[in-house]
């Protein structure tokens, strides 16, 4: 159940303006969309699950906010939420989204063979490649909602499904709670491990509840294909390895879901999806295709030269630093986008907008100038 | 206002709590009684209480030293009147299993009925607290007559300066752990509407944590008044720390002497201090202050948490009874630094911290040195055993200056 919220009803004995919380210093997307009037209409209704208005707000109350970085302020308790708070949510997505209306259709593609090119990126340049995204099963409340019983169904159910993958996917579940220290410690080697989450927007939506009971890691052998089990959604499932070969990261990335999926619908538990929002995830951020396709990339002539930004984003692409600040040039680089494009279009341009970039390094290097190569609003 | 909110009765445990609101910004009338959860309530369950029993095997602290899968599967889809369930009275125990050598209480309290609601739960971990006392069988005595507190003057040689502090809750409000925006909004009215009816050397004002400019900031944090929404994850897991800083405040009178944080992990903390050693004058003020502030809010037709099993009732068990920890700040150079000063501190049931506080470690030899005891003695008896405590140190103290032995004393009386 959700953390201090239970007694909804309790609440509604109070006036709207008693309890409508002060957002006037707040800049997150969820305090944009917040009125009166619309917590007024909203502050009623639960989902099936019991989940509130104030349970979806309670992070972006508690996080006001960063004047350069708009964070969303929301998260969902279930598949439902997005449904019955559709008032709040849907202004949400689309301004977070690229004006991503309620009535527009998600193309969902994970046909790998439809990626054109992208196992030639220069791995002088290009470290390490990745592709990531996240997966919640049909039937359970989210993260920030489940109970322990659920969170626990979520694991059993899961490592039941991971257990059944063989050939390159073969691999073994790590749960947090009962790992050996001498695991723990390849684990971080290998960058596997993840934590207790620490940040205030994760912490103030109740998903670090319980921890660790039922977190865990499953990976397998060749250590190429990870999955996260209960940290911020049911399932963070991750395609990685060093070098530039996106195309074999995004080939092992769909046929590992696809596998995954199909033992999951087995147990009459598929994964959330519709044909509006995509995959459904906890954070509104991260629908549509949740997926977050990125390489590791030594830019250290382009990253300083006036017009990166500007690139990144006609090029639909974000930079991010390699574990959070960026050290001797070499950047994060993925897309942008998760809903409103398929997963083969973003990961595609992801191919296309590094190898450009790429090549803008390779000029700058050698004293020639780029501007004709900054390409168009993609 | 008055005549719209009437009585909580605290009766007996059998009885069971009635709490009828009326009109005005509160609504509805709630009708409990303990054995049944009322329309408030929606305690949702689609597991048995075994699948969500919480993993406490790595655990040490007084909740999951008591919460056996029975006492589990008991409460656990019991709700107080408000909707206030067990699984959210333990987060802050579950998240945060504790520490070999320091044993914390592991759950809180989310209004008052939780006390009675939870009982089966929270009488054991009481105890086990509160060095044995019963809230079964045994009742607490409450005596702020600060006239019967017997010397209190330090020799400020070794005495820095001299604090009390406790706690109030407001009756018909849900504590920090579970209030609505509106209910925290409603204390710090009620309490900031009290505190502009005192007056004399009791006169202040309040500093809202939302509305304070930045000069007012910084003096508050020059005094060492201003207090910061909370880190430590036993406080932010159980919730109290939501919506900050809406509806928190600072009050404080002119003369810096006598303080109250609204909303913190409290409804109120009330605080009298001063620079020096006076204890007298110092408890002096604090119970004249509380009666005060009690006797205004009364007025309007409000009421401290109170009874007699528990004495007033606060969000952590740790603070029942009293809520008081009365204590000084002293320098303890030669006494500190001898291997019998945790005993002799034990045996005047007095705890030392750091001059930071709880959780902080002490400065050179200067120690903060308080009452361990909260429930099952009064007011005046827990001063006096400071003031009884302290002053036996500063013999110590003096003894070993002049290179004499001390003794360790025998166990205080309880």
């Amino acid at each position: 159940m959700p953390f201090g919220n239970t007694h909804n009803n309790f609440k509604l004995n109070f006036k709207v303006e008693e309890e409508y919380p002060d957002l006037t210093k707040h800049n997150n997307h969820m305090a944009k969309v917040l009125t009166k009037d619309m917590y007024a209409k909203l502050r009623d209704k639960q989902t099936p699950s019991g989940f509130t208005l104030d349970d979806v707000i309670q992070t972006g109350v508690d996080n006001p906010g960063h004047p350069f970085i708009m964070t969303v302020g929301c998260v969902a308790g279930d598949e439902e939420s997005y449904e019955i708070f559709k008032d709040l949510l849907d202004p949400i997505i689309s301004d977070r989204h690229s004006g991503y209306k309620p009535t527009d259709k998600h193309k969902t593609d994970l046909n790998f063979e439809n990626l054109k090119g992208g196992d030639d990126l220069d791995p002088n340049y290009v470290l390490s490649s990745r592709v990531r995204t996240g997966r919640s099963i049909k039937g359970y409340t989210l993260p920030p909602h489940n109970s322990r019983g659920e969170r626990r169904a979520v694991e059993k159910l899961s490592v039941e499904a991971l257990n059944t993958l063989d050939g390159e996917f073969k691999g073994k579940y790590y749960p947090l709670n009962k790992m050996t220290d001498a695991e723990q410690e390849q684990l971080i080697a290998d960058h596997f491990l993840f934590d207790k989450p620490v940040s205030p927007l994760l912490l103030g939506a109740g998903m670090a509840r319980d921890w660790p009971d039922a977190r865990g890691i499953w990976h397998n052998d060749a250590k190429s294909f990870l999955v996260w089990v209960n940290e911020e959604d049911h399932l963070r499932v991750i395609s990685m390895e060093k070098g530039g070969n996106m195309k074999e990261v995004f080939r092992r990335f769909c046929v590992g879901l696809k596998r995954i999926e199909e033992t999951f619908k087995k147990h009459n538990h598929g994964f959330m999806w519709n044909e509006h929002l995509g995959y459904v995830l906890t954070c509104p951020s991260n629908l549509g295709t949740g997926l977050r396709g990125g390489v590791h990339v030594k830019l250290p002539k382009l990253s300083t030269h006036p017009k990166f930004e500007e690139i990144l984003t006609r090029l639909r692409l974000q930079k991010r630093g390699v574990d959070t600040a960026s050290v001797g040039g070499v950047f994060d680089i993925s897309n942008a986008d998760r809903l409103g494009s398929s997963e083969v279009a973003q990961v595609q341009m992801v191919v296309d907008g590094v190898k450009l970039m790429v090549e803008m390094e390779k000029k700058l290097e050698k004293g020639e100038a780029i501007d004709g190569m900054i390409p168009a609003q993609k | 206002m008055a005549n719209n909110f009437a009585r909580i009765l605290s009766g007996k445990r059998n009885v069971g709590i009635m709490s009828l609101v009326g009109a005005g910004s509160l609504t509805a009338a709630f009708l409990l009684n303990r054995e049944h959860v009322t329309a408030g309530a929606q305690v949702r369950r689609v597991y048995p209480a075994s699948a969500d029993y919480p993993d406490l095997r790595k655990h040490n602290n007084c909740m999951a030293s008591h919460l056996t899968p029975a006492i589990y599967a008991k409460l656990v889809d019991k709700a107080t009147p408000n909707g206030y369930t067990l699984d959210q009275a333990i987060q802050t125990g579950v998240d945060n299993p504790g520490h070999p050598f320091i044993k914390t209480v592991g759950m809180v309290a989310g209004d008052e009925e939780s006390y009675e609601v939870f009982a089966d739960l929270l009488d054991p971990v009481i105890k086990e607290r509160h060095n044995g006392y019963d809230p079964q069988t045994m009742t607490h005595p409450t005596d702020l007559d600060s006239s019967k507190l017997k010397s209190g003057k330090f020799d400020e040689r070794y005495v820095l300066s001299s604090r009390v502090r406790t706690g109030r809750s407001i009756r018909g409000l849900s504590l920090p752990p579970a209030c609505t925006r509106a209910e925290r909004r409603e204390v710090e009215k009620v309490v900031v509407d009290a505190l502009a009816g005192l007056k004399g050397d009791l006169a202040g004002t309040y500093y809202s944590l939302t509305h304070m400019t930045d000069q007012e900031q910084q003096q508050l944090i020059d005094d060492h008044f201003l207090f910061d929404k909370p880190v430590s994850p036993l406080l932010t897991c159980s919730g109290m720390a939501r919506d900050w800083p809406d509806a928190r405040g600072i009050w404080h009178n002119n003369t810096k002497t006598f303080l109250i944080w609204i909303n913190e992990e409290d409804h109120t903390r009330v605080i009298s201090m001063e620079k020096g050693g006076n204890m007298k004058r110092v408890f002096d003020r604090f119970c004249t202050g509380l009666k005060e502030v009690e006797r205004l809010i009364q007025e309007k037709g409000w009421e401290f948490m109170w009874n007699e099993r528990l004495g007033y009732i606060l969000t952590c068990p740790s603070n029942l009874g009293t809520g008081l920890r009365a204590g000084v700040h002293v320098n303890l150079p030669k006494l500190s630094k001898d291997p019998r000063f945790t005993k002799i501190l034990d045996n005047l049931r007095l705890q030392k911290r750091g001059t930071g506080g709880v959780d902080t470690a002490a400065v050179g030899s200067t120690f903060d040195i308080s009452n361990l005891d909260r429930l099952g003695q009064s007011e005046v008896q827990l001063v006096q055993t400071v003031v009884d405590g302290v002053n036996y140190l500063i013999e110590c103290e003096k003894k070993l200056e002049k290179g004499q032995d001390i003794k360790i004393p025998p166990p205080v009386r309880k």
